[in-house]
């Protein structure tokens, strides 16, 4: 019984940590939440269901082409809007990804209406395999797996290749980084473009959960943020493992306490890991700047 | 700048200056005439935005004066309206008591969240207030006190012997408080509570160190803020007839900072220009095709081009468009543009009297 809730929490929970990962990324660049990712993401997803279901595209190209445009959806985010912002403070910057959010919401409802979609994704939610006492859906294995490949990619792609390097100079110091000859401008595009990539993989996993309407990510969005405040915002590593943490607690939570409030554990967990340590689990100290 | 403006004591006065108390009187009478002139219908418009206005003076000491992010005033707003609504039907109060119940159980919940905002700067609170938004929502939306999501009906209200029933009366109970509210944040704002609040905008290390208290300033801030937004919520209630929980969603906690990010962030006028616009948006996008010329040029293009029955979403993507460019172009908002057009204007009125006479000797 208990195995089989943490099995489900950390399918869930895998859906959080690649929403906590795509914001920390561009949290660590700019020192701004993004509060368009979720609606990014929705939107991608959108472009990958209309090729697949209205032009009758193969799921892999279709999800090929909503992989170039969540891409190019971030770059441009970066580059048109947030760079232009001009007094960038944190305020001002929250409030343009808070604007651009409301604008692709409302851009999503009117073409596509409020209508409950079924998104067609290749593996199915009701057929389940078995491991021993514990049952779990083949789209929860895939879940769990794809989230955990895409990870490790993204993990090393920061470790081992030039540009991945250059992402994190960047993020550490960005003066530093650009005396040191690393492109800032094109890396920090670059890094909004990669987090849009996998908040867009967040959507599609979490699409055949539900239906896929303009609220798809707003309830995955809360849940990475919580997920990231809890691991720690400063540390990728720190925010995937309080997203998988959140998923499991939240799970325990919906098993043996109330099913109904289960959604708002995450806002608890933010509330008490901001009281107590709001560097989170994981995190540091940042120094404090005057 | 006048030596009016560098003089405090002037400046804390409840009404500087007989320019200031002719304008006031001159408003007054134009909010009082304003019922009688315009068509019936269009005093619930009123109302709403009347409403709406509210809520932008506690989001313009929010986020405009201390410079603290709410994206959950949504929920402040449905704490103050299920207060003041249960307060009625489950204690019997009168709405006389209902009110100040909403603004009392809000600001309390406002000091709660202020409370970890002490330590937290912008982005953490922000997240922080995302989720006390949808969170309140989802516990209104399960309890069975709270009506679920069906809602509760509104009962009947009255002011000791007058009832509250129809649209006037409830425009001069809603267009009243909200003149009254008004008053007190503008005073507020130049008060030594207001200086405090702008100084921990412009830093709280600095604010410090002049002995600015910054935790109980910051949380005044989101208490007080709670405050407005909950009696905007109750007065909602009494005048929708009808509350539930969709209607506090998390897109109209968006809204609320749209408006004071719109009309210009740190001036109650400002907040009262921008919160006017957002509240004609919100209610108007419910009838976008209603709008004349532009309403059925936009349901031509929406049947063609986009689905008939997403129309209203028309007024998100105004919403975002707004706010995006204006912290693009105009950081100041309305507010901003306004300055500029009297600076204009001075400055053209300096040189038509120059010019005059330079015209003259030439």
């Amino acid at each position: 019984m208990l195995l089989q809730i943490v099995a489900s929490g950390l399918s869930s929970g895998s859906i959080y940590a690649l929403v906590a990962l795509a914001l920390v990324i561009t949290y660590k660049t700019t020192e701004v939440p993004n509060f368009a990712q979720g609606e990014m993401a929705m939107f991608s997803a959108f472009v990958a269901y209309v090729l697949i279901v209205d032009y009758n595209v193969g799921f892999v190209v279709a999800f090929g082409a909503a992989i170039v445009f969540a891409f190019l959806l971030g770059v441009g985010f970066e580059g048109l809007f947030l760079r232009r912002t001009k007094n960038p403070t944190h305020l001002n910057l929250i409030i343009m990804t808070l604007g651009f959010q409301l604008a692709l919401f409302g851009l999503a409802g009117w073409r596509w209406g409020a209508d409950q979609r079924q998104f067609p994704f290749p593996v199915s939610a009701s057929e389940v395999v078995r491991f021993g006492d514990i049952t779990v859906s083949t789209l929860s294995l895939a879940t769990i797996s794809i989230a955990l490949v895409l990870m490790a990619a993204v993990f090393a792609f920061f470790r081992f290749t030039k540009l991945g390097v250059a992402m994190q100079a960047t993020q550490q110091d960005p003066m530093a980084a650009r005396i040191n000859g690393v492109p800032v401008r094109a890396v920090v595009a670059l890094t909004f473009g990669i987090s849009s990539v996998i908040g867009l993989v967040a959507a599609l996993l979490t699409a055949p959960l539900i239906t896929l309407d303009p609220t798809l990510m707003w309830d995955p969005l809360l849940k990475g943020f919580a997920g990231a405040v809890l691991g720690g915002m400063n540390t990728p590593v720190g925010a995937v493992l309080g997203g998988y943490l959140l998923g499991v607690v939240e799970n325990l939570f919906g098993a043996y306490v109330s099913v109904e409030f289960k959604s708002a554990v995450a806002f608890l967990i933010i509330v008490i890991v901001l009281w107590f340590r709001p560097v989170g689990l994981f995190g540091r100290q940042p120094p404090r700047k005057v | 700048m006048t030596s009016r403006e560098l003089d405090h004591y002037a400046d804390v006065q409840l009404l500087p200056g007989k320019a200031a108390v002719v304008k006031l009187v001159v408003l007054l009478a134009v909010l009082a005439v304003l019922p009688f002139v315009v068509p019936g219908y269009r005093i619930f418009t009123l109302n709403y935005m009347a409403i709406f206005v509210i809520v932008g003076l506690g989001m313009s000491i929010l986020v405009g004066d201390t410079g603290q992010v709410s994206l959950g005033h949504a929920g402040f707003m449905a704490i103050g309206a299920y207060t003041s609504v249960l307060a009625m039907t489950e204690l019997g109060a009168p709405f006389l008591i209902a009110l100040p119940a909403a603004a009392l159980v809000s600001a309390f919940f406002g000091f709660l969240l202020g409370l970890p905002a002490l330590r937290l700067d912008g982005p953490y609170l922000a997240i922080a207030t995302l989720g006390f938004g949808l969170a309140v929502t989802l516990i209104i939306g399960h309890g069975s006190l709270f009506g679920g999501h069906m809602g509760l009906v509104v009962p009947e209200a009255s002011l000791g012997p007058l009832p509250l029933s129809g649209d006037i009366s409830h425009y001069f109970l809603i267009v009243g408080i909200t003149v009254v509210l008004a008053v007190a944040a503008r005073n507020l704002g130049v008060t030594r509570v207001g200086r405090a609040f702008r100084a921990i905008r412009d830093s709280p290390i600095a604010a410090e160190t002049m002995g600015v208290d910054v935790a109980y300033y910051k949380t005044l801030s989101f208490t007080v803020s709670a405050a407005f937004a909950g009696i905007a919520g109750s007065l909602l209630s009494l005048m929708n007839g009808f509350i539930s929980p969709g209607v506090f969603s998390f897109t109209l906690s968006l809204m609320f900072l749209a408006m004071v990010v719109f009309g210009g962030l740190g001036s109650i006028t400002g907040a009262v220009l921008g919160s006017l616009v957002m509240g004609y948006v919100n209610l108007r996008m419910d009838a976008v095709q209603e709008i004349p010329v532009l309403g059925p040029a936009l349901q031509n293009f929406s049947d063609a081009f986009m689905s008939p029955s997403g129309l209203p979403n028309v007024g998100w993507v105004l919403t975002g468009l707004m706010i995006m460019l204006t912290i693009m172009f105009e950081p100041r908002g309305l507010y901003g543009v306004w300055l500029r057009v009297e600076d204009a204007l001075r400055w053209l009125r300096r040189r038509s009297a120059s010019g005059g006479t330079a015209t003259g000797a030439g």
